[in-house]
């Protein structure tokens, strides 16, 4: 069934789909549409699910960190300053090895004020333990959503799972979705992983450990990091057969065999980015594009055999990384490095605080590349 | 040459219903197994301020999510817009279409139309809102007048969706529906 939805619909019609128990969020500039269409399946018995509601989204994560740990499937949504204010609760939903699901809608911190698109929020929680997807049209809000409980709840991982989407270009902006029609069928079953805590076996959860103890607590966490990308690979190709709608990489390639110069993208510019990349090569300039679906963990290994042998990588950095490269650019970095690569690296800083990027600024940006070293530069838009 | 894809830029103002003209468009777009592309402007929401929408539509999967900075029309469903003729021609396409819910053309449109090789289709809808309506709503109105001017989708594909879209209240469906046709008869070229 193909739907007219926005990204932040289908969030929720995924999130409908994926039945959960217990939901709890604060409404935030661009999230809410998310909860408040969640409420109207609530409302029409659509979903069957308890919405606890909160004074903040530190206590909206609070309340899920309470019904996850006796088993419950559970959702929330967020944004930039609610993010923020969440902080604390996130690490603690990561350690404490609940597979929450959440819904991060980008958007610029302040100050000044501004609710348009911006990544900076999405990368503050980037080594929390939460796998953390991006996505960048209607329809992978929709796939990746469920695919993340599939990740979450699996049980070599029993970690959280975020997926991010961008403000307005993607969460109210109308696009075809192809609901999965019997979501089940790529669910895990509910209760299918053990909670730490139950009501007819009193203990209690986040005691103080000695530093032997936590630091296996955190091992254990690392070991289950790099379990994700093999169980997102399972749980993409259960969506493959249903849809044939193919994540299971982790990221998209697109005209990169070829191609001299990739640029690298994560979110709604990757389309501005395709169209570049023909008008590029219609006038003969070979060059590619790879688009990041799973960005925590990184798959390095799979980026770099990407780059490998390629001149030059252009990385569209949604934000403004203050004193360093941004963390995008540096993953791509570090994936060059692990490899020995030798490939001209170049950060664009574009489309910060809701600014429009066009399939002209890609061209300007791949000529602006070619004349400039290796480095972050910030891109002004039109 | 087939055209890969088309895009239209919606002009009113907050609260006269734009975004409706674009959804339907787009649902209708999709329902004739187009792919679609429909978009609000983004910004803090101001009734009775000048406001836009945007809808695109082609044959091949759409995935752009940029503005559109160059349409290939522009409808004006608010009769007091079309004097701000820098503003709704900003960009139209040479030979682009313009669609305006007018009696006649406000001073200058006409000399920018032409020089910019469009066309140019007007379309009396404030009548046709207060004979049907008894209230200045033109979003279904304007809808109709741009399927015929433009030819982009069939008439009855427009009639299903908007029977839809108001299936709620059969009685307000039937007068959108009898809007919209009202429109598609009355939208004249101007010569």
């Amino acid at each position: 069934m193909k739907l007219l939805l926005t990204g932040n619909y289908a969030a929720a019609y995924a999130v409908r789909d994926a039945q959960p128990d217990v939901i709890s969020a604060y409404p935030i500039t661009p999230q809410t549409p998310i909860i408040e269409k969640l409420a109207e399946f609530i409302d029409s018995g659509e979903l069957k699910a308890k919405f606890v509601r909160v004074e903040s989204e530190h206590s909206a994560m609070a309340a899920l960190i309470g019904a996850a740990s006796v088993g419950a499937r559970t959702y929330t949504a967020t944004s930039s300053q609610g993010l923020l204010y969440m902080y604390e609760v996130v690490w603690w939903a990561a350690g404490a090895r609940l597979p929450i699901v959440m819904g991060l809608v980008t958007r610029a911190l302040g100050p000044p004020w501004n609710i348009w698109s911006d990544h900076a929020d999405f990368f503050t929680v980037r080594s929390s333990g939460w796998t953390m997807l991006f996505a960048s049209s209607a329809q992978e809000v929709y796939d990746l959503t469920l695919i993340a409980y599939c990740v979450a709840e699996h049980r070599d991982v029993l970690l959280p799972a975020l997926v991010a989407w961008d403000a307005f270009e993607v969460s109210h902006t109308y696009e075809p979705v192809e609901l999965v029609e019997d979501a089940t069928r790529l669910l895990p079953p509910k209760g299918a992983w053990a909670p730490p805590l139950a009501a007819e076996d009193p203990a209690s959860l986040g005691n103080l450990a000695y530093p032997e103890e936590y630091a296996e607590t955190r091992r254990l966490m690392v070991e289950a990091v790099r379990r994700v990308p093999l169980v997102f690979a399972e749980a993409a190709g259960r969506l493959r057969e249903l849809t044939g709608r193919d994540y299971s990489r982790g990221y998209e390639c697109y005209r990169c065999e070829d191609a001299e110069t990739v640029f690298i993208a994560m979110g709604s510019v990757y389309g501005e980015v395709r169209s570049a990349v023909d008008a590029l090569r219609a006038r003969g300039v070979p060059v590619g594009a790879l688009k990041v679906w799973l960005y925590r963990p990184f798959p390095y290994e799979g980026v770099a055999r990407v780059l490998d042998g390629k001149k030059m990588a252009i990385v569209l950095s949604r934000t403004t990384s203050l004193g360093a490269m941004g963390p995008l650019a540096t993953d791509v970095a570090t994936a060059l490095a692990l490899k020995g690569c030798s490939v001209k690296l170049v950060e664009f800083s574009a489309g910060v605080g809701g600014v429009d990027v066009t399939e002209d600024d890609v061209v300007a940006m791949y000529k602006a590349a070619l004349e400039r070293e290796g480095g972050t530069y910030f891109w002004r838009g039109r | 040459m087939p055209q890969r894809m088309y895009e239209v830029r919606w002009h009113g103002r907050g609260g006269q219903g734009v975004v409706t003209s674009s959804e339907l468009l787009a649902l209708a777009a999709i329902r004739e197994g187009k792919y679609v592309y429909h978009a609000p402007e983004f910004g803090p929401e101001r009734r009775g301020a000048p406001v836009r929408a945007y809808t695109r539509i082609s044959d091949e999967p759409i995935e752009l999510h940029s503005g559109i900075y160059s349409p290939d029309a522009v409808v004006v469903i608010d009769p007091s817009l079309q004097g701000e003729v820098a503003s709704v021609t900003a960009g139209l396409k040479e030979g682009g279409l313009v669609v305006v819910n007018a009696r006649s053309p406000a001073p200058g449109l006409v000399e920018q139309v032409r020089k910019l090789n469009a066309r140019l289709w007007l379309v009396d809808a404030y009548s046709i809102a207060m004979e049907i309506f008894g209230r200045p709503l033109y979003n279904t109105p304007m809808l109709g007048a741009f399927a015929r001017a433009s030819g982009l989708v069939k008439i009855d594909t427009v009639l299903e969706v908007v029977q839809e879209r108001f299936g709620r209240d059969p009685k307000i469906a039937e007068l959108n529906a009898a809007a919209v046709k009202r429109a598609y008869e009355e939208v004249r070229p101007y010569e």
